[in-house]
């Protein structure tokens, strides 16, 4: 029997968890286009109504947003450089009809290898909070995603927002996008990079993820150490810094191309840091 | 199970409205099935084509994603909401005027992307522009109108219209179209949005999911006794007549139901006939049907002679061959200075108007009606006819607007199983598509494997060529024998050769049929003459586009089926006309190519193409009636199928400068095969020449007829006035009285009539003879950057110079342009379809409205004494050069030489790589 619950409030939600299963609903950009030509017949826990999930907050620690935030919300709202790239995934994903509906939280949720918005929030350094009728309980980004479209999300829990810490050092962000045409394209690669510059204009850290080239969007730590106590540099970027990559061949492009386009995608990325 | 009904109160188009409905529901269904407000489209039901776009608290979603629950106590506006008080905004005003809608099934979508934007930003520049209507898909316009409209308001300026020319100046006005103002206000019903008037019954179609397989039924009891809503079962036995249909008459080989035996994935196997949430709610794998999976047959099997044969009338799996033979192409090919080869390779590409098929059929005493989108009711007729075992006249076809064609809108789809359901058990049925069932079960331009060689002397003549083409046709006939006969004619491209081999064949294979699609072969055999080109101009150190010019065919030439074309040549205007620009854009790309550092290179490219306008060798006519009633109402009856292409409005423009009326003064009535005479097929690129004609025969008759009864001389003046027809030779002025006259079942009292042929003759068996009364020809120019360290390519600008013989409409003979530019784009650089593989619009793409550059047209206009008014067909020939002049300029940007298509980025980095002028 589908039903369809709109709680307005977190105990609500988590009560409603705690009695079965249920497809958490946002947007419904991910679940819908599941469904052609069938009717929505499962257990839904639509989550948009519940005030306390909506919004992107900034405190000393860094900045909140929350599990109902849309791509539009992200695009709005007044940030630092920090969030270029993710701005930028923001643009990319779907036409603005997506991005005035899909969620960031539900992108991650729903764990595409191909979701715009995991590599930035890799490069984040963010963090998921979850919570159930039971609890609390954080999980940073890398230890979330467990790969193609699973995550470390139970079914009694719930992503409630994403967090990511204020950096130390001044920060910039990019977010670069391969697709096979200028909107509503599924990437073949994309890279999401942070990097923060001490005060004589080397990287004191770097984040970098790529996306689309492996189960899940993974981090590069021998390029990000590479990058350490250096100017932005593309040249900086070889090839065997693509070693955690493991791209395969599909519909969108062979797995040689991905690696071959992921490498030219973050020497741009590294160039454009600068 | 579905959740149980709510009531979810919100304001819709600035009414309170109130509902019971599942909240689970889609807004777009809630919007079309609860409300009845089908102004709102649904293309794919997963947010790929931004059809059912509307505003949610004033920004844009799609419906098809937003659950109603969601929309309490918000603000939902529709297209129905745009206009106030029966006023049309100015951005729907602006899209009628501009031919930013052609089918108009993505107009609301666009509109409200739009209004979005607007409401926000009233002077948006392009890229703004780009971005907010980057989510709606338009597979006819090249999106290049609308930019237009939008950025037209925001300048608060109107474009040129000619909306009410005087007697004898409507062709050649730039007149909007006449169902402008019901497309922009979501009034046009498309095959979707018309539904039965009494209750009816909904079909959903049980598929293959095999390319090849044998199934058996089981006992179907267990399954009506699950689902009690579930009203019949339809399989190969319940098919009335023959369960065979094709568009030939010796090529009816597709079964309407599988009997037993698939042989393509997507094929349908039973009908299950119900309520529309009982058929929603069976899974596939709930009907009792067993399968043994046979071996494919694949493209490269049938050309090897491999595999089963899948067709008694196709042995070796060959449905048929094509060639044409002048000269002796060998000897020449060996005889000349220079020489080039080529092989071509492309793959299926799907139409993707963004309106799946749909519609339904309803009986009628011993008669059946089908009211569903087509491109060819007349054929849709007969061949339901043979289907259900009735006669011709027992069937009525009453098309809905429809929503894009292409080609892929001529053979059947929903209508065998509605007919087939409705005529049974007597009881509307209706049927709507899904887009992956769309996708996977209709026809798809042919895959082609091409090998083709040209030779020049000295002074870069051409002397030589030859070409074989092998053609995937798929599961079953449909149109595989157009393709294999039309292209030989066409494969040396428009130019004059005296020795030519060029021979084709179709074969088939278990995949999804392969079948007309926008220039029936033609394209990718332009692929291959204009490479060739290309590398025989470099051979002989020639400018490319000088070297087509001393090749271009002429008056006086023949072309290699012996055919002297003595009239209405522009191949030679079309390449004079860009060369100005061509040496221009040239230059440019090498002074960027000379001070770029990075990755980038530009380059430009030319090609030319022609093509023969209507059926190849074969009688095609198109019938046309225009009738005067007793008080003085003119009506065009047009059984021209308009698909957005425009031959309503091109139609009444040429009838009403036959009659000498202004062209506002007639009606039209389109297409119905009890109301209208048979105009054939909008395929072809005939209905502007061939039905043109019967509609200017038609309205010259008239003419007489209205002369003779007012004993007028034959420059009378005609002026309609209410209530009659003034008739005014200069000497006198005369109000016939039309009263007295006898009046047909229509009402018309006097009735002009017209009928067009075009005059061809039967190639013997080398090809010879005249294939077709007139050709359309046209040369473009693609400037493009390529990434080479990612092998992407940009195209930058278009130019494109036609030969139309008079632009009947200059706006929608744009709009062709426009859009055959972005299908070729298309078919350049991203689309391929791969059964099972991408049955979608998220994994098959289409240029999106960023992908189309400027685009310059230039209107040849040598008039052809054959066509009406000097009129030539353009549906195709905008298409065909595309795709070749884009691979011609990424060659100048890299001198790599592209012949894969569609070239991808990976295609095109594993050739730089290949090449080693990567970067």
């Amino acid at each position: 029997m589908g039903s369809y619950l709109r709680p307005t409030s977190m105990p609500e939600a988590l009560a409603a968890l705690a009695a079965g299963p249920r497809i958490v609903l946002a947007g419904g950009t991910d679940y819908y286009p599941t469904r052609v030509g069938r009717p929505p017949e499962d257990d839904l826990l639509d989550i948009t109504a519940i005030g306390a999930l909506s919004g992107i907050v900034e405190s000393d620690a860094g900045w909140r947003i929350g599990a109902a935030a849309s791509w539009t919300d992200v695009i709005e709202a007044p940030l630092p450089p920090l969030f270029d790239g993710l701005k930028a995934a923001a643009r990319e994903v779907g036409g603005v009809q997506i991005q005035n509906t899909g969620t960031i939280a539900g992108n991650l949720c729903n764990a595409s290898p191909a979701a715009d918005g995991i590599p930035n929030l890799l490069a984040l350094d963010a963090t998921v909070h979850l919570a159930s009728a039971g609890g609390e309980r954080a999980v940073p980004i890398a230890g979330f995603v467990l790969g193609n479209r699973r995550t470390a999300r139970r079914g009694d829990e719930m992503v409630t927002a994403i967090t990511i810490p204020r950096p130390r050092n001044p920060a910039r962000s990019v977010f670069l996008k391969l697709g096979g045409r200028r909107y509503l394209v599924i990437s073949i690669v994309m890279v999401g990079a942070v990097a923060e510059f001490a005060e004589d204009g080397t990287i004191a850290t770097a984040r970098l993820a790529v996306g689309a080239c492996s189960a899940a969007a993974v981090r590069l730590p021998a390029l990000e150490a590479a990058l350490a106590g250096k100017r932005p540099d593309g040249a900086l970027v070889t090839e065997a810094h693509l070693a955690p990559l493991a791209p395969i061949d599909d519909v969108r492009a062979p797995a040689a191309y991905r690696r071959d386009a992921a490498l030219t995608l973050l020497r741009r990325a590294v160039e454009a840091l600068r | 199970m579905r959740s149980p009904a709510e009531r979810i109160a919100f304001t819709l188009n600035g009414a309170a409205a109130d509902v019971h409905t599942p909240p689970a529901t889609r807004l777009s269904d809630l919007l079309r099935d609860t409300l009845g407000l089908t102004g709102t489209k649904i293309g794919c039901n997963a947010g790929d084509c931004g059809a059912c776009t509307v505003l949610l608290d004033g920004r844009q979603v799609c419906a098809c994603l937003v659950p109603a629950g969601q929309v309490a106590g918000r603000a939902v506006t529709t297209v129905e909401g745009l206009a106030e008080q029966g006023r049309l905004s100015a951005l729907q005003q602006a899209f009628a005027d501009q031919g930013a809608a052609q089918c108009g099934i993505c107009t609301p979508g666009m509109l409200m992307a739009a209004a979005d934007l607007l409401a926000r930003n009233p002077t948006p520049d392009e890229p703004a522009v780009l971005d907010a209507l980057g989510g709606v898909l338009c597979r006819c316009t090249g999106y290049r109108k609308i930019v237009e409209a939008v950025l037209s308001l925001g300048r608060n300026e109107r474009l040129p219209v000619d909306a009410a020319p005087v007697a004898g100046a409507a062709v050649g006005a730039r007149l909007p179209h006449p169902d402008a103002e019901a497309i922009v206000t979501g009034a046009h019903r498309f095959g979707a949005d018309a539904l039965p008037e009494s209750a009816f019954l909904t079909l959903r179609a049980v598929r293959s999911p095999h390319p090849h397989a044998r199934f058996g039924i089981g006992d179907l009891a267990p399954l009506h006794a699950r689902f009690p809503g579930l009203v019949r079962v339809l399989t190969a036995a319940d098919v009335p007549g023959q369960n065979l249909f094709g568009i030939y008459p010796t090529g009816k080989d597709q079964p309407a139901l599988a009997p037993g035996l698939v042989r393509m994935r997507g094929e349908a196997v039973v009908a299950l006939v119900g309520d529309a949430e009982t058929v929603a709610a069976i899974r596939d794998e709930d009907v009792p049907i067993t399968w043994e999976v046979l071996p494919p047959v694949t493209f490269e099997d049938a050309r090897a002679g491999l595999g089963p044969d899948l067709h008694a009338h196709a042995p070796g799996n060959v449905l048929c061959r094509g060639r044409v033979k002048t000269g002796d192409a060998e000897a020449a090919l060996v005889a000349s200075p220079h020489r080039a080869s080529v092989s071509v390779e492309t793959g299926f590409v799907e139409h993707a108007y963004i309106e799946p098929e749909a519609g339904y059929a309803r009986r009628v005493g011993e008669r059946i009606e089908i009211v569903a989108c087509t491109q060819t009711p007349y054929m849709d007729r007969d061949e339901l006819a043979l289907i259900l075992g009735i006669l011709q006249a027992q069937v009525r076809v009453i098309p809905t607007a429809t929503g894009g064609g292409f080609g892929g809108k001529l053979d059947l789809s929903v209508q065998p199983l509605v007919a087939i359901a409705a005529w049974l058990l007597g009881q509307p049925v209706r049927c709507v598509y899904t887009r992956p069932e769309s996708m996977a079960s209709t026809t798809k331009r042919h895959p082609s494997r091409i090998t083709a060689e040209a030779a020049c002397d000295a002074d870069g003549k051409l002397t030589a060529y030859r070409f074989h083409g092998d053609f995937n046709t798929g599961a079953y006939a449909s149109w595989g024998p157009t393709v294999a006969n039309r292209v030989p004619v066409h494969a040396t491209g428009p130019y004059t050769i005296p020795n030519v081999l060029n021979t084709s064949a179709a074969l088939h294979t278990t995949d999804t049929p392969a079948g007309a699609f926008r220039g029936f072969g033609v394209p990718q055999a332009a692929i291959a003459h204009e490479a060739l080109m290309d590398m025989l101009a470099e051979r002989c150190g020639l400018d490319p586009l000088a070297f087509r010019l001393a090749n271009a065919i002429r008056p006086g030439d023949a072309t290699p089926t012996g055919q002297v074309l003595r009239h209405a040549v522009g191949m030679a205007d079309c390449l004079e006309a860009l060369a100005p620009r061509w040496m221009e854009l040239r230059a440019e790309a090498e002074a960027f190519n000379r001070a770029e550092k990075g990755a980038s290179r530009r380059g430009a490219g030319v090609a030319c193409m022609w093509y023969g306008i209507g059926n190849t060798s074969m009688s095609n006519p198109s019938d046309m009636t225009l009738g005067l009633a007793r008080d003085g109402t003119l009506t065009l009856y047009c059984g021209a199928m308009d698909i957005g292409q425009g031959s309503k409005t091109i139609m009444a423009q040429i009838a009403a400068d036959a009659l000498g009326v202004p062209v506002a003064a007639l009606r039209v009535t389109t297409a119905d095969t009890d109301l209208t005479r048979d105009a054939g097929k909008t395929s072809a690129s005939r209905q502007t020449f061939v039905s043109g004609n019967a509609a200017k025969a038609a309205g010259e008759d008239l003419r007489r007829r209205l002369l003779a009864l007012a004993n007028a001389g034959p420059d009378a003046r005609l002026v309609p006035t209410p209530g009659g027809i003034v008739i005014d030779d200069g000497r006198r002025s005369v109000i016939p009285d039309l009263v007295r006259l006898a009046a047909d079942p229509h009402g018309d009292v006097l009735v002009g009539e017209g009928r067009f042929d075009p005059p061809t003759t039967a190639l013997d068996a080398d090809g010879r003879g005249i294939p077709y009364a007139a050709y359309a020809f046209a040369a473009q120019v693609a400037l493009v950057e390529v990434d080479t360290a990612l092998g992407t390519v940009r195209p930058l600008r278009i130019l494109a110079a036609h030969d139309v013989g008079r632009a009947v409409n200059p706006i929608q003979v744009e709009g062709q342009i426009h859009g055959g530019i972005a299908q070729g784009l298309g078919l350049a650089l991203m689309e391929e379809f791969f059964p099972g593989r991408n049955e979608n619009l998220h994994d098959y793409l289409i240029p999106t409205i960023g992908d189309i550059p400027p685009i310059e047209v230039t209107l040849v206009e040598d008039p052809d004494p054959l066509g009406p008014f000097g009129a030539k067909g353009i549906g195709e020939p905008a298409l065909i050069a595309t795709a070749p002049a884009i691979l011609g300029a990424v060659h100048h940007a890299t001198g790599v030489r592209l012949t894969r298509a569609p070239a991808t980025p990976d295609r095109v980095r594993a050739a730089l790589l290949a090449a080693g002028a990567a970067r």
